[in-house]
Order: structure tokens, then C-alpha cells, then sequence
């Protein structure tokens, strides 16, 4: 019921804006041939629609979405949201379309092209996540703790939680070099916003000792009859490295 | 001494133990409190021999008054030796911990005194971080063989994990290498974890808020490669502590070369890597696959075939059990194919309520197809164009580094030359398990 057509939608890069493009294909029956955003604006030969985010149309998307899936889906759905893949955007109003269609059974039919693909998505979103649990350190600076990352992806609203959780007593601030913003929590307070650059201030005498010592004692660690480097780079991709204390310059 | 060379000295002599989990227990953060605990467990980094880091591992000091043979910090060692005080390590893992290196601790210590004195200092140590430092996060404490019953309930109380090394699994190797413990020394104090922990489950139904002794339950650890003992007697250890203790894990650590005893293998052994992951990919089987390890070894196979893994192993000996309809078959048999696992297994339950399965749909839920297409049927047919040849099994069951050492050392998976053999036990054609071990750890 929904034909394949030359269009192409752009939206504001908004999720708002991209449950109106749903409500557009759903209104005219049709699948636009893909869809350009602030992010992913290319030249194209194709006729272009462009798609004016209104909140009212986002509401109503977004409350029979809901009604329609499991919460769990739908939060998969967020999740791909956030994704740097460029076909997200086309993967999850198909993804949406279905589930008008097919209700809470969407998420079982994982042969399904379209809901492979919003899974797989929203898993390496999620797994990246991950990864800024594990691999994220903080310098201490005048008691506030601050931390540099550069994620492919959007992953500041999801690490959120387990950091403001963990470090409910103390204040932090990671900043998201990749996408320009800034987490913050202070006073049992987050704030997500942006920022365009963070100038850090030299490490004082403790930081510095606090470094070392974890260096010396990741160096320590391995068993050097077992010494594997194939492994550690599959379980800790190379990318990661960059931001590590662990692989920082040994600072006298 | 400085904190940093103390750190290199404990942390030297902490690091054969192999667990470093943080799993098991999950506790929300605590207002005004430093941390919390996911329940799977976070790996802070990895290490150059590609181990997780997840604790600061250390010991409190690594002087000892044992003379374990196998252990680096044996009395009769001549290594340097240091000593952490409690504020030191308890400054130390707080500081660690702001600044997202670790989820907590791992705690364990040589034996300095007296069993009890060691235990005190432990605690000492823990009541620190978590009265002084409000510590929330991660603590695993090893118990000191020997203490007094009464320390291992006030350790229990300030730790997540509680762990007794086994590290010898029979009794003769334990007299053997390790004359100052005695078998009763370590299975005592695991009884009484197991027991604490449960009396702490059915306490908690009375008093919510009441401490919970060990919440992430208990663990240990064996040696692999120091004694003759196999396989076999391994994994019925460990099925034992499973099943009788309630253990959550049971780890394995490759034995490597610390002492020149003559009793120990020679101090050019390199560490037995490919057991200990066979005996990881069998306690896996044992925890997650329904399998027993009656199934996996005998009296007569005491040992796991090198070449392949021991699910792979099962199968090719009980394919009369297969192939398996992938849309009808029930999730333990699912389970028991090679290639498919337990999340796959899962994906495949969800996925046949909407759909008749195909091998394309197979491969999206994240069936290894090389592997499992020898076993399985999608609607009655097997996998276009698929060849049943004992070469063309045998090539897709091993893994692919197996694969290349074998064939650099002249096997090969071709009709001319000498062949594997999967069906028969023609043992004289096979590379034998030290060659293999050999040709994998590069020594040949």
C-alpha cells in the first residue's frame, strides 16, 4: 500500500521531525526513495519534499506508535535514533509503518529486512554505549570530574543515568568532541547541551600521581607468557584507545 | 617504600588469579554514597595478554609464611616483598574508582603472622572504604584458608563476591604442592559461604533492608597444567561445586612457570592456553547448554580433543541426533547444535512464531551457518548444494587458526595427502595433544 516513489524527504534532524515524515507517508500512501536531515544533506537529483516538524502530528505518531508496540521496541526505536548510520532516518519510518501494520509482533519477525536492520542498529548504538562505561575516564580537575569522548554516536543521553547514579555525590562533565555537547551533573542535576570546544587546564600533582599509578599497575597486570594483542584489540577496538589513561605519555 | 613500587609488587603477585568479574549483583546508586554494581558486570579495560580489567587486583602484601609450590609468593621465593596499610589501598581504590578505571576491588593477601592477623587486615581494609569512603561500588575478598569462621562472616558482610581457591583439584596434588593446606582448610570455609548466602536469601524475605552477606555469591579457582590431574577430574570438580555449593563460577588459569621444583613441569612450559579455553568452553556447556559432563568425558576419553570444541566434539559423535528441524525442534535441542547459541537459540524461538524460518533468515539471527548447516533442516530441506564429506565437516568445525597451524605443519583437509580422521580413532594419523598445544603456543 505504500509505493515506492522518486522523493525524497528533509527534515530538521529532529525526532518530531522525523515522526512527521511518517505521518506523510502514512497520509499519502507512499515510501519516499530517502531522506535528508541538517546531518545528511547530499546533492541528489531526486525531487525533494521537505517536511515542516509539527508537534501536534509528532504527538499523535508517537502515542499510536506506542500503543501499538512493546515499550522495549520502542525504546529500540530511540536507540537507532541515535545512531551516526546514515539510512536510520528511512529504517525507522519503514520500521513504523510495519508496526501499524503488524502491532506488538514487529519485534518477533527478525527475518524481516527492515526490522533486522532497526535492531542491528539500535544493538550497535547500545553496544557503544557500553563502551563508554567501560573505556571512559575522568581527570580530576579542582574536584570536578571531567572526561573527553569521541563516540560515532549519540551516547551522552544514554549513559546519563549510570554515571549521575554512580557519582551521585560528586560533580562531573563529559564532553562529546564528536557531536559538540556536553554532559553535566552537578547538585544531583543533569543537563545535556552544547558545546563547541573544552579547553582542559594543566593536571595538578595528585591527578598526575593518580595517572601513573594506574598506569604502572595496567602495565603490571598482564601475564607476559600470555601476552595477546589480537584479543585485546577485538574486545577493546584500537579507537578507544586514543582517550585512555592507560596509553596516556608516562607524565614525570 | 613508595605507594607506586608497592603497587607494582602486589599487583606483580595478584596477577595469576584469573577472576577479575564485577558481576552478579545489582545495586542502585545510594545518596551520598560513591557507586553502584550492573548485575553483567563492567570491564574497565583490557589487558596486554588480552584478560579483562575490571578490579584493582592486588594483594594486601605478598609475604607469606606457606610454601605452595606453584605459587610465586612461596616463602622460599626470593622476591621483593611489600605491604599495603589499610588507608593506603583504601585511598587507592577510591581514587581509582572517581575516575572510572575500576568497578572496585579484588582483594587477597599472602598469609602475614597468622591466618586470623591476615583476615583482620582485610578487613580493616574494607571497613575502611566502605564506613570512611562510603563505598558503594564492587568488592571481591578472598578468604584466607585457616581463619577463624567468625572474620569470614565480618569479611562476607563488606564483600559482593567471596572466593576460596581450590587451585589443585585432588587431594594428592594438594599434599603434594602445597603441604601447609590441607583439603578441610579450603572446602570448610566454602560450606560456610554457601550456607551464609543462603541464610542471607531467606533472611532478606524477613528484613529487606538487612546486609547481605556475599551478594554476588561465591567463587574459585584451579590450576590447569601443574599436576597430571585431567580433564575429566576437573570438570566432575567442578560440576560438583556447581550443583553441591552453588557456586557462580569456577575458573581456570593456566599454570605458568614459577618455581623449578622438580615436582612442577620445567620452567620452559608455556602456559597450557588451549586446555584452559577447552575447560571454559565445557563449564560454559555445563552452565547454560544443559549439558552434563557425563556426556562430554569419560573413564575412557579423560581428556578434551584439541582439535575440536567439546560441543563440536558431542555432536559429531551423537550425529545420529541429528539434523534438527530449526522450525519445530524444542530449545535444548536447538541448544546442542554447533554453531547455534544460546542467544541465536533464543532469536530463533521468537522469530518462528511470525515466520517459517529459511537459511537466509538463519544467518540474520545470527546462526553460524558454516558450522551449523551439517545439523539442521529449514522446513524439512537441507542447505542447497551441501556436500557431506568427512574433510569438508572436519574443516568447518575447526576454527580457523587451528586450521593454519595444522596445515603449516603438514595435515592437510585434501584427499591426497594424510587426513584427519573424525570417525575413526586412528590416533597414530593425529597430531597428538602436546604437538597441537606446541604448534598453537608457537613453540614449534
Amino acid at each position: 500500500m505504500h509505493n515506492g516513489t522518486d522523493i525524497i524527504y528533509s527534515y530538521d534532524g529532529t525526532f518530531d521531525g522525523l515522526l512527521c515524515c511518517v505521518f506523510e507517508c502514512y497520509e499519502k500512501k507512499e515510501m519516499p526513495c530517502g531522506i535528508h536531515s541538517p546531518e545528511n544533506d547530499q546533492l541528489t537529483l531526486c525531487e525533494v519534499r521537505e517536511i515542516i516538524t509539527d508537534t501536534h502530528k509528532a504527538e499523535r505518531v508517537k502515542k499510536s506508535v506506542k500503543e501499538k508496540v512493546y515499550p522495549r521496541t520502542y525504546y529500540d526505536i530511540e536507540l537507532c535514533f541515535l545512531s551516526c548510520n546514515p539510512d536510520k532516518d528511512l529504517v525507522i519510518i519503514k520500521f513504523i509503518i510495519m508496526s501499524f501494520k503488524f502491532g506488538a509482533n514487529v519485534y518477533s519477525m527478525l527475518a524481516d529486512n527492515t526490522v533486522n536492520a532497526l535492531f542491528t542498529i539500535s544493538k550497535n548504538v547500545s553496544r557503544e554505549a557500553h563502551y563508554y562505561k567501560e573505556f571512559l575516564r575522568f581527570s580530576v580537575y579542582n574536584g570536578v570530574l571531567v572526561s573527553v569522548i569521541e563516540p560515532k554516536n549519540i551516547v551522552l543521553p544514554l549513559i546519563k543515568h549510570h554515571y549521575a547514579d554512580r557519582l551521585n555525590s560528586e560533580s562531573f562533565m563529559i564532553f562529546d568532541k564528536t557531536h559538540q555537547m556536553a554532559l553535566t551533573y552537578s547538585e544531583k542535576k543533569t543537563e545535556i547541551f552544547p558545546v563547541e570546544e573544552l579547553e582542559l587546564p594543566e593536571a595538578d600533582e595528585e591527578e598526575i600521581k593518580y595517572r601513573n599509578l594506574w598506569k604502572q599497575f595496567y602495565n603490571t597486570i598482564g601475564i607476559k607468557e600470555r601476552y595477546n594483542p589480537k584479543c585485546r584489540m577485538n574486545l577493546m577496538p584500537k579507537r578507544y584507545w586514543k582517550q585512555l589513561t592507560e596509553y596516556s605519555e608516562l607524565i614525570k | 617504600m613508595d605507594i607506586m613500587d608497592k603497587l607494582k609488587i602486589l599487583s606483580d603477585s595478584a596477577k595469576y588469579d584469573a577472576a577479575c568479574t564485577s558481576s552478579g549483583v545489582d545495586r542502585g546508586g545510594v545518596d551520598g554514597k560513591l557507586g553502584n554494581a550492573a548485575a553483567c558486570g563492567i570491564c574497565h579495560s583490557f589487558a596486554a595478554d588480552g584478560r579483562c580489567i575490571s578490579l584493582l587486583k592486588v594483594l594486601m602484601t605478598n609475604y607469606c609464611i606457606y610454601d605452595c609450590k606453584y605459587c610465586i609468593n612461596r616463602k622460599s621465593n626470593d622476591v621483593p616483598r611489600a605491604r599495603f596499610t589499610p588507608d593506603e589501598l583504601a585511598e587507592l581504590t577510591i581514587n581509582f574508582y572517581k575516575r572510572n578505571y575500576i568497578e572496585g576491588l579484588f582483594l587477597s593477601s599472602g598469609i602475614i603472622n597468622n591466618p586470623d592477623y591476615t583476615c583482620e587486615q582485610m578487613i580493616e581494609t574494607l571497613s575502611i572504604i566502605r564506613n570512611k569512603y562510603k563505598f558503594n561500588g564492587y568488592i571481591h575478598a578472598k578468604t584466607i584458608p585457616g581463619c577463624d569462621p567468625e572474620l569470614i562472616s565480618r569479611l562476607g558482610m563488606l564483600a559482593d563476591r567471596m572466593s576460596v581457591n581450590i587451585e589443585l583439584p585432588s587431594q594428592e596434588s594438594l599434599t603434594k604442592l602445597a603441604p601447609d593446606k590441607s583439603k578441610n582448610a579450603i572446602l570448610l570455609p566454602m560450606k560456610q559461604i554457601t550456607t551464609q548466602i543462603k541464610e542471607n536469601t531467606t533472611e532478606i524475605v524477613k528484613y529487606k533492608s538487612a546486609p547481605k552477606f556475599a551478594p554476588a555469591g561465591q567463587s574459585t579457582q584451579m590450576i590447569i597444567g601443574a599436576t597430571p590431574d585431567t580433564d575429566f577430574q576437573i570438570m566432575r570438580l567442578t560440576e560438583g561445586l556447581y550443583k553441591k555449593f552453588g557456586l557462580k563460577r569456577v575458573f581456570y588459569s593456566a599454570y605458568v612457570p614459577v618455581g623449578d621444583s622438580k615436582l612442577l613441569p620445567s620452567v620452559d612450559t608455556k602456559p597450557p592456553l588451549l586446555r584452559e579455553h577447552r575447560l571454559y568452553q565445557a563449564d560454559w556447556l555445563l552452565r547454560f547448554y544443559g549439558f552434563e559432563v557425563k556426556e562430554l568425558l569419560d573413564e575412557k576419553n579423560q581428556n578434551f580433543n584439541p582439535l575440536l570444541d567439546p560441543k563440536c566434539n558431542w555432536a559429531v559423535q551423537h550425529i545420529d541426533m541429528f539434523p534438527v528441524e530449526v522450525n519445530s525442534a524444542p530449545y535444548e535441542s536447538l541448544l546442542r547444535v554447533p554453531g547455534i547459541g544460546v542467544l541465536s537459540a533464543k532469536r530463533i524461538l521468537l522469530a518462528r512464531k511470525t515466520a517459517k524460518l529459511d537459511y537466509k533468515a538463519l544467518k540474520k539471527l545470527g546462526v553460524v551457518l558454516k558450522r551449523a548447516q551439517y545439523f539442521i533442516l529449514c522446513c524439512g530441506k537441507q542447505i542447497e548444494g551441501l556436500k557431506i564429506t568427512e574433510s569438508a565437516v572436519m574443516r568447518s568445525l575447526i576454527s580457523e587458526s587451528n586450521i593454519k597451524t595444522l596445515e603449516s605443519n603438514g595435515i592437510s583437509f585434501g584427499n591426497e595427502t594424510r587426513q584427519l580422521s573424525l570417525f575413526d580413532d586412528n590416533t597414530s594419523s593425529e597430531p597428538t595433544l602436546e604437538d597441537l598445544r606446541k604448534c598453537i603456543t608457537g613453540q614449534i
